[in-house]
């Protein structure tokens, strides 16, 4: 009896690594490519003579080196990334917790309308979204003085349209929703504003719902490869990582051990942040079932 | 008396306008933002489908042009739509194989063993990889000198002399970008799932065991009817999802759909028609659009109809 729960054991663990191979295959290829000596992998024998090349002869961090001078659209694009993802995440948090803090505190005319209209937009069709909005960025573009900042081609017309969703202002909502209302009523009559109780009571208690909320856009608008590269449409300074990542690929077909240093270099953020932060991870996707 | 009555009346009054405004002052960036983004984009665009609209009209500040239907018919006769119609349609292959898939593994994963939590964590990497990474990535795993033709030939399951790049054949790049879109949703649905299986009380499984029920009686007749909320939510994201296929073809195709558009999608060709190509007839984008956004909402429906029926059968 025994022997067969073990033996059953050892079955289940077979199972769970082999998935675990499919799953993770390609980062550690990748990594392998990226870590490998160019100068090693000698005529005849290429990286792709599979499995010889899993354990390459020597081992180097020169790709990461190479990567970013002989490409150094690299090193702004990452730059561009961490801006993009920046104002996306503290945009979302501000409004989605501005939205959300009436919603679950107030009382007021219309709040039951308001927040099915919010959900309702859950189920818009949203196939041709980006056409319209590219329609409305570029009116933005000829408009003066802000022109610049808010139109096609500039980091905030990336960013604007995806600040308020659903997702984030019902996320909020839930977390506000669990603050023991006499803590408010405390402040209120200590003439605390109404933005004060937000900023001094309600944020503070809603953290975890925030970092789920901040690392689930990180993550989006890091990996966004579609929109960034249609509303950067001329502005070749500001793309980020993902849409450069692509053209990095084109420009070194013949020298994978670049591209590979350069995917490594875009992935490792976010795989650090997955793995320190990885309930958050698990919490927003659960906020966003419920 | 009545005065100090009416008094607070009227205070009352006056704080609950207050709390009104303030209230639709935090509000007001949402709202706006939303109604801007969200919003008019499907009203407009919608409407822009029954128009004609270009560019040169956009550019020059005439307004779109209302022609009724003759977008639809001009889809209609495009046979570029009709295959790409045909190919997002037929993506929607993958949603039973994925469905199935990431239920099986969080099956398999819901049980308490040594190490659980780290398999747990390794799947769901792959959703967390962007489109553009995976796109670079299974390139080394797809093209001819690649592993994916070292493992076949070493279960050969090809010939020695075999060398298919599966991304450039016309036979195998629109499947070859299907598995990929599996590889990246899996970890999701499974995480989706394992919530669902750990929100039905042990209790109940456990009577059904009591109860003389199999391992496998017990799956079908108690934990998969208690799971059809989570079933229909998954199954519902990922044919929408399916359906509205764009960001793999357009990284792993470089845009174009090929080779020989076997790889050509509905939202691929609002995006040619708008600003991937050199139409940029955002009329007849539009149309495209709605068109999609139709059938998406009669899958919905389907979606909804199977498995609410599914749930009173069962």
């Amino acid at each position: 009896m025994r022997l067969r729960k073990r033996l059953r054991q050892a079955g289940v663990y077979a199972v769970l690594v082999g998935i675990l191979i499919f799953a993770i295959f390609p980062f550690l290829w990748t990594f392998v490519i990226s870590v490998t000596d160019s100068g090693s992998v000698t005529t005849g024998r290429t990286v792709y003579d599979f499995p010889a090349s899993l354990l390459p002869a020597r081992v180097t961090l020169a790709n990461f080196v190479t990567v970013f001078q002989t490409y150094p659209a690299l090193g702004r694009a990452f730059l561009n990334s961490v801006i993009i993802s920046g104002l996306s995440v503290l945009g979302t948090l501000i409004v989605s917790s501005l939205a959300a803090y009436p919603l679950a505190r107030n009382d007021f005319w219309g709040k039951a309308a308001v927040f099915s209209l919010i959900i309702a937009t859950l189920v818009l069709p949203t196939e041709t979204s980006f056409l319209v909005n590219m329609l409305t960025l570029a009116k933005l573009r000829q408009l003066p003085v802000v022109g610049e900042l808010l139109g096609v081609g500039s980091y905030l017309g990336v960013v604007l349209p995806t600040l308020s969703t659903a997702f984030g202002i019902f996320l909020m909502r839930q977390a506000f929703l669990t603050i023991p209302g006499s803590l408010l009523e405390a402040a209120r009559m200590d003439g605390a504003t109404e933005l004060q109780v937000l900023r001094r009571i309600m944020l503070p208690l809603a953290k975890p719902s925030l970092a789920a909320l901040a690392i689930f856009t990180l993550v989006g608008t890091w990996n966004s490869y579609f929109w960034p590269s249609i509303a950067l449409t001329g502005a070749q300074d500001k793309l980020p990582l993902a849409v450069e990542m692509l053209k990095l690929k084109g420009a070194f077909n013949d020298n994978i051990f670049n591209t590979a240093a350069g995917a490594m270099i875009m992935m490792l953020p976010i795989l650090l942040l997955f793995v320190f932060a990885q309930k958050h991870f698990m919490r927003g996707l659960d906020g966003a079932v419920k | 008396m009545s005065t100090p009555t009416l008094n607070s009346a009227g205070k009352k009054r006056g704080r609950a306008l207050g709390v009104t405004l303030s209230s639709y002052l935090f509000l007001l960036p949402a709202l706006v933002l939303l109604f801007v983004f969200t919003v008019y984009p499907v009203l407009y665009g919608s409407y822009l489908g029954f128009t004609k609209y270009t560019a040169l009209q956009f550019g020059t500040g005439q307004p779109p042009q209302w022609i009724g239907l003759e977008n639809f018919r001009t889809l209609a006769g495009d046979d570029l739509f009709r295959i790409g119609l045909a190919n997002s349609l037929k993506y929607l292959l993958v949603v039973p194989v994925l469905q199935i898939a990431s239920l099986a593994v969080a099956v398999l994963v819901n049980r308490s063993l040594p190490g659980i939590t780290f398999f747990r964590a390794a799947y769901y990497i792959p959703v967390i990889t962007s489109v553009s990474l995976a796109a670079v990535m299974w390139d080394w795993i797809y093209n001819k000198d690649g592993t994916l033709n070292w493992f076949l030939k070493s279960l050969h399951i090809l010939g020695q002399n075999a060398n298919i790049s599966w991304l450039l054949n016309p036979d195998t790049a629109f499947w070859a970008i299907m598995f990929v879109t599996f590889w990246r949703g899996f970890g999701y649905y499974m995480v989706l799932y394992l919530a669902g299986l750990q929100s039905i009380p042990a209790e109940l499984e456990e009577a059904a065991t009591l109860d003389g029920a199999s391992r496998a009686q017990t799956f079908w007749r108690v934990t998969v009817p208690l799971m059809k909320p989570t079933i229909l939510l998954c199954s519902l994201l990922s044919t929408l999802s399916a359906l509205r296929v764009l960001d793999e073809i357009i990284v792993f195709t470089n845009g174009t759909g090929g080779p020989l558009n076997s790889t050509y999608t509905a939202l691929l060709y609002v995006y040619k028609k708008s600003f991937g190509g050199l139409d940029f007839n955002y009329g007849l984008a539009s149309a495209a659009g709605l068109v999609v956004a139709v059938l998406a909402l009669g899958l919905s429906i389907i979606n909804f109809r199977y498995f609410r029926d599914a749930s009173v059968r069962a």
